[in-house]
């Protein structure tokens, strides 16, 4: 199952001080300063400290964090609409800090697009006209900007709605367009800023489903912030932790759930329902030992979830499972007892 | 020495610097009035023009034209059926050719104003420097009496339509530059973020975002200047502007109460007409923001 992903966007060595001598309070932060004590004595603020991460192409990265965890600002550097105290961003390896304002907005009209927390839709403009914003500001033929915005609008399930303003929207609709607009450019890159942070969680459970379904088919890197550790959970393909500016920890949910880093990451997923995040390949033993009452035994995939293989154990009323990957070739086992200390870990 | 007087220059001295600032000035205009007043002249056949067409169009077409203006500008039957009222009853008491040409300097001024301030509003709500250098000097435009600086005006290009316009501006263009500014300096952060984010330059931005944003707010502040060269008019014929103006002045000369008090009426009633009709333009070209939140 592991295809060999490229990294798309590599964060190298990245520093953001915000204040009026970012330069100087970086050396004391190198010196040793704390993020508190520079906010105290300086009146600067630490945002990101010496960030290293790799984003990959193809795939849902979510950085998640809490409020000034530094989530947001570490988008903003992908585009550059905010540029790094020191360090590098490279996407394709090509190093987004050393270029012409003209190379930037190429960059941005061509290889990254943006959905916003708050939408950002522009309010004097139909929905039709807010998708075709992108395209519009890259030249492309009307005929092209037509034909595709009406392919997006359908696409996010709006169709019918193209004359109607963003005022006359509901939330999760006017994310729609957001996100018609932002999928409209055709860009490599889609970054989504606490994208479905503002909507109600049926509306936003359902926007992620959008999502999800989009990106089996247009396989983007998406760049995700978000706050919910669900949400993250949920659409994730890696989850990278931040905390007061630092990356504590990027792995895969089931790395997280299993192995977390530190305290505050045991903190933070301890009220986790792991049931339906765990994978019977995170926990089974791959030690294959033909188990001892092979006719009581159920078969899984290793995709399925814990929650998922726990149904199957209880309505064969068996305490025993065997797990095969896709290709329904067996690769470990799973007992009653590792169930147990999976779910209460 | 008592603390009652304040310690002033003495008179002499005070006199032979009212003297050598107005030498001085008298030197300008001496070396640079002709100068100048070639400069304006463009604008003189402008002004000679705008009121010869007003003037010569017959009145039957002119109303026509008005209501249909503010018909396309407010889809209002009432304020069409004002307009027609309002000119009818100008032409009625003998004020046509005066209304026709306040209309026409006010049009002028209008546009001239827009051209001015429009681009001097955007300039200073993109930097901060020339905000505050503008500020100050639309401070002193719009509260300097405008008798005061009549008087230099009048020093270097006589009386006349271009002094007069000159006089008219100086009162009304402080509103349209300080709107321009406030309407885009309002524009939603987040939306601006967007636009960057989605590769936008510079005039992208302004053409596409900060203008039909700053719509409303620039649409207030024309609304605004169009008022204040309305209330011109009577100052501004005292330096030869002809009008509804002159005839308030000969009034208040001659204490011919019911003269002044029509003219009068019919600048209000001008006045009335252009507000009415800017604010519902205003008020229609804002559609979006009314959305009914449901769905």
């Amino acid at each position: 199952m592991d295809e060999i992903k490229q990294a798309k966007i590599q964060i190298v060595n990245l520093s953001k001080v915000f204040g009026t001598a970012p330069k100087k309070m970086l050396q004391l932060v190198e010196q040793g300063m704390s993020k508190t004590e520079l906010l105290k004595k300086h009146r600067h603020v630490l945002a990101l400290d010496n960030i290293n991460m790799e984003l990959k192409e193809h795939s849902i990265e979510v950085i998640m964090g809490l409020s000034g965890s530094g989530k947001s600002t570490l988008i903003r550097h992908i585009n550059r609409l905010i540029a790094p105290t020191v360090g590098e961003v490279l996407i394709d390896g090509e190093n987004v800090c050393n270029m012409s304002a003209a190379q930037l907005r190429r960059f941005r009209q061509q290889k990254t697009a943006m959905v916003f927390q708050n939408f950002a839709l522009l309010p004097h403009r139909t929905v039709i006209d807010n998708i075709s914003f992108g395209l519009q500001v890259q030249g492309k033929s009307e005929s092209l900007i037509k034909r595709s915005s009406y392919y997006w609008l359908e696409r996010v399930g709006l169709a019918g709605y193209e004359k109607n303003f963003p005022a006359q929207l509901s939330g999760g609709m006017q994310q729609r367009v957001g996100l018609a607009r932002a999928l409209a450019c055709d860009a490599d890159i889609l970054m989504m800023d606490e994208a479905f942070s503002a909507l109600d969680p049926l509306i936003r459970s359902d926007m992620q489903n959008v999502l999800l379904e989009l990106q089996r088919e247009l396989k983007k890197t998406i760049v995700f912030i978000t706050h919910d550790l669900d949400e993250a959970l949920k659409i994730g393909d890696r989850i990278a932790i931040l905390n007061q500016g630092q990356l504590i920890q990027q792995g895969s949910a089931d790395n997280i759930l299993l192995h977390p880093a530190d305290d505050y990451v045991k903190r933070f997923v301890a009220d986790v329902n792991r049931t339906g995040v765990l994978r019977a390949r995170s926990i089974m033993d791959a030690q294959l030992q033909t188990s001892p009452d092979l006719s009581n035994t159920v078969v899984v995939q290793e995709d399925d979830t814990v929650r998922e293989v726990l149904h199957s154990m209880l309505s064969a009323d068996s305490y025993n499972a065997l797990v095969t990957n896709q290709n329904g070739k067996a690769v470990g086992r799973i007992d009653s007892e590792m169930l147990a200390a999976a779910v209460n870990n | 020495m008592s603390w009652s007087e304040f310690p002033s220059m003495s008179r002499t001295d005070l006199r032979s610097l009212r003297k050598s600032i107005d030498e001085s000035f008298r030197d300008f205009s001496q070396e640079y009035g002709e100068s100048l007043e070639r400069f304006f002249d463009s604008l003189l056949e402008f002004l000679i023009f705008s009121e010869r067409l007003l003037l010569s169009t017959p009145w039957p077409l002119m109303i026509t034209i008005c209501a249909a203006l503010a018909f396309l500008a407010s889809r209002s039957w009432k304020i069409v059926i004002g307009v027609v009222l309002a000119f009818s009853l100008i032409g009625y008491l003998g004020m046509w050719q005066d209304t026709m040409r306040t209309l026409s300097i006010i049009t002028v001024c209008t546009m001239v104003a827009i051209a001015i301030g429009i681009p001097m509003g955007i300039a200073m709500a993109r930097s901060n420097k020339l905000q505050a250098l503008i500020s100050p000097v639309l401070d002193v435009m719009q509260t300097m009496p405008s008798f005061v600086y009549l008087i230099p005006v009048v020093m270097l290009l006589g009386i006349g339509k271009v002094p007069g316009l000159i006089a008219v501006i100086i009162y009304a263009l402080p509103p349209i530059v300080r709107l321009t500014n406030l309407g885009i300096r309002q524009v939603d952060p987040d939306v601006i973020e967007a636009a960057d984010a989605f590769g936008c330059s510079g005039w992208q931005k302004l053409l596409n975002i900060q203008m039909p944003l700053a719509l409303p707010s620039i649409f207030a502040g024309v609304n605004q200047t169009i008022m204040m060269s309305l209330s011109m008019v009577v100052i501004a014929s005292m330096i030869g502007v002809k009008g509804l103006g002159q005839p308030v002045l000969k009034a208040i000369t001659n204490q011919y109460f019911s003269m002044g008090l029509l003219n009068g009426f019919a600048i209000v009633a001008i006045a009335i007409i252009f507000d009415r009709v800017s604010q519902q333009y205003g008020r229609r070209i804002q559609q979006h923001r009314q959305g009914n939140h449901n769905g």
